[in-house]
């Protein structure tokens, strides 16, 4: 097996922080917007250097959403931070009609999404933001694992024109993937190689699933372990091979198992392979407040869940 | 460049253009779009400042976005007769497989669009923005947009109309088409938007009047005064006062033809009351 080490905790809104920094120094053409929340997002080290392409809209999320579509035109490319639930749910209609059919080039980077916001409780705590996006005809959905891969797909969007939701959240997690990687989108990346069970795994759960691996490789179950950090477009090649060899498999995500990753793997796989799978999930729920370790345990979102649901699809397998 | 015609002559072909492309499809929003033909008509030939091929990002040049994109008829006519796109589009005004779609949009690639609008209260945040894009550049040219009165009910607005007061935006004119009426009634029975000159103030903008706007001398005045009031610190909105269905008798001064088309018979009427001037599409 293939070892990782956590090179220490940080946070992925401070990943999309310094991802944004660098931007700010070599493309003039980034601009970034928020609505009240710089500090939360990471985004004061861009705003300091750049004031001039920095727009700070206040408690106004459709307003920001719609003055980033018109930055567009004229050719700049905005980046939009404020919290998962109001960066989606909040400004749906927004999104849709002056960002997504209007083909605008505009990243929605959205922080504290899903349960491991915390403590601010179901009200801030968005499980549904991922289906939401995903739904919109030209979205490409970005959910990253660590802090090292959320300064990559920061800097990665900026390349790419169309309209991108980047997920990232607010504990720090495990930093285990490489420094100054490169980052593209739409490319699975198998982290463990397997024969037993496909873990597919996007954001923090990544760390989760490579914990469950190795642990059930010690009870000489064999997991390969994707990192699906492109939600849309899916990596269908990459998941198909990796059933081909499994057999079986195991989503796991930090969202509600409506809409979510899991939905999109099997979608994918009643229509070429159908295969047995376990989701990793909120069961159509609304979080609440907590500590994030004590909320991945009550709603089955670590690593233990993880290997349950192995155990419980392997028993499915054909 | 189409040849030039008398302003009176095209508003006359627009009215034409706009009951005509309704009545086809019984469908479409004759109103708003009669009662703001003369604008139109006006800022299009005389007031902005555009190049003769369309490119998205409009820099070195005046932009329009229209926010109430039901009046697309008068959108699409105007943009048609300015040589945007061929005039005999209109005839697929709302029909499978065309660019003019039912509320204009960018996804079909039509010349001179650059947002789509139709869901009411994004308009002015995206002109906020193209604002912004054009200080960014150095460009001076303006951000021209237009609202409908019954769409300052929507809250978008009102986040809009802070953020360009607090941040200065200068190099914007938005225009609120004051007729009054919304599908369900008169504004003010639906939903009063009380003293909208004095909102507009109270949030900090230079507020400017149009009373006779559908008089193309009083909105050439009134849009030539307005850009003069650009580059002084404070987003410039006008209050251009119209009736709903102007030069239609029968649509005129209420609100049922909002959203319904004419009938055959009543078809005739209007055209008898517009005749043909530069030619039918």
């Amino acid at each position: 097996m293939k070892k990782y080490t956590d090179q220490g905790k940080k946070d992925t809104r401070s990943g999309f922080g310094a991802g944004l920094t660098e931007l700010g120094r070599k493309n003039n053409k980034v601009v970034a917007l928020c609505a009240d929340l710089i500090g939360s997002l990471k985004m004061d080290t861009f705003m300091a250097e750049n004031p001039d392409r920095f727009f700070q809209v206040g408690i106004a999320e459709a307003n920001m959403m719609g003055i980033a579509a018109g930055l567009t035109i004229g050719g700049y490319i905005p980046f939009t931070g404020t919290f998962a639930n109001f960066s989606t749910g909040r400004v749906y209609d927004q999104i849709r009609q002056s960002i997504a059919y209007s083909h605008k080039n505009v990243k929605i980077c959205a922080s504290h999404a899903g349960l491991t916001l915390g403590e601010d409780g179901a009200t801030h705590q968005i499980l549904e933001d991922i289906g939401l996006m995903k739904m919109l005809p030209g979205m490409t959905v970005i959910n990253t694992c660590d802090f090292n891969q959320t300064k990559a797909a920061t800097l990665a969007i900026a390349e790419h024109h169309g309209p991108v939701y980047l997920r990232f959240g607010r504990p720090k997690v495990p930093n285990f993937t490489p420094e100054n990687q490169s980052f593209e989108i739409g490319k699975a990346l198998v982290l463990q190689e397997g024969t037993d069970v496909t873990i597919a795994a996007t954001g923090h759960l990544v760390w989760e699933a490579l914990v469950a691996a190795e642990n059930l490789n010690n009870q000489g179950i064999s997991a390969e372990v994707l990192n699906i950090h492109t939600i849309k477009p899916l990596d269908e090649e990459t998941l198909l091979q990796s059933v081909a060899k499994t057999g079986c498999i195991v989503s796991a995500e930090e969202h509600n198992y409506l809409g979510g990753l899991g939905e999109s793997i099997s979608r994918t796989l009643s229509r070429h392979n159908p295969t047995p799978q376990e989701f990793i999930a909120t069961q159509d729920t609304f979080g609440e407040s907590g500590t994030p370790a004590q909320l991945m345990e009550k709603y089955g979102l670590n690593n233990k869940a993880i290997e349950e649901a192995v155990l419980q699809v392997l028993k499915r397998k054909a | 460049m189409p040849e030039k015609h008398p302003l009176q002559d095209l508003v006359t072909q627009t009215r034409r253009d706009i009951v005509r492309m309704v009545h086809k499809v019984n469908s479409g929003h004759p109103g708003g779009s009669l009662g703001c033909t003369e604008f139109f008509i006006a800022l299009y030939h005389e007031i902005l400042e555009i190049k003769t091929n369309f490119d998205m990002d409009g820099i070195g040049e005046d932009l329009f976005f229209l926010s109430n994109g039901h009046i697309s008829p008068v959108y699409y006519s105007t943009l048609a007769r300015r040589g945007y796109f061929p005039v005999d589009e209109l005839n697929t005004f709302r029909l499978i497989n065309s660019r003019l779609q039912g509320h204009p949009t960018t996804h079909e690639g039509l010349p001179g669009v650059r947002i789509a609008s139709g869901s009411l209260g994004q308009g002015m945040s995206v002109a906020i923005g193209a604002a912004l894009a054009k200080r960014l550049n150095k460009d001076p040219h303006l951000v021209y947009s237009l609202h409908g009165d019954g769409e300052l009910q929507e809250g978008q607005n009102w986040e809009a109309i802070m953020f360009a007061a607090a941040k200065k935006v200068d190099n914007l004119i938005a225009t609120v088409d004051l007729n009054g009426q919304q599908i369900d009634g008169p504004t003010e029975e639906v939903m009063s938007l009380g003293n909208v000159r004095a909102k507009f103030e109270a949030f900090g903008w230079d507020v400017q009047e149009i009373k006779e706007g559908n008089n193309l001398e009083a909105i050439l005045e009134g849009m030539r005064k307005a850009k003069q009031h650009t580059g002084k610190g404070k987003p410039v909105c006008v209050l251009l006062e119209t009736v709903m269905g102007n030069g239609v008798d029968f649509m005129m001064h209420t609100h049922a033809w909002h959203g319904k088309a004419p009938n055959d018979e009543q078809l005739e009427i209007a055209l008898a009351q517009n005749p043909e001037t530069i030619g039918d599409y």
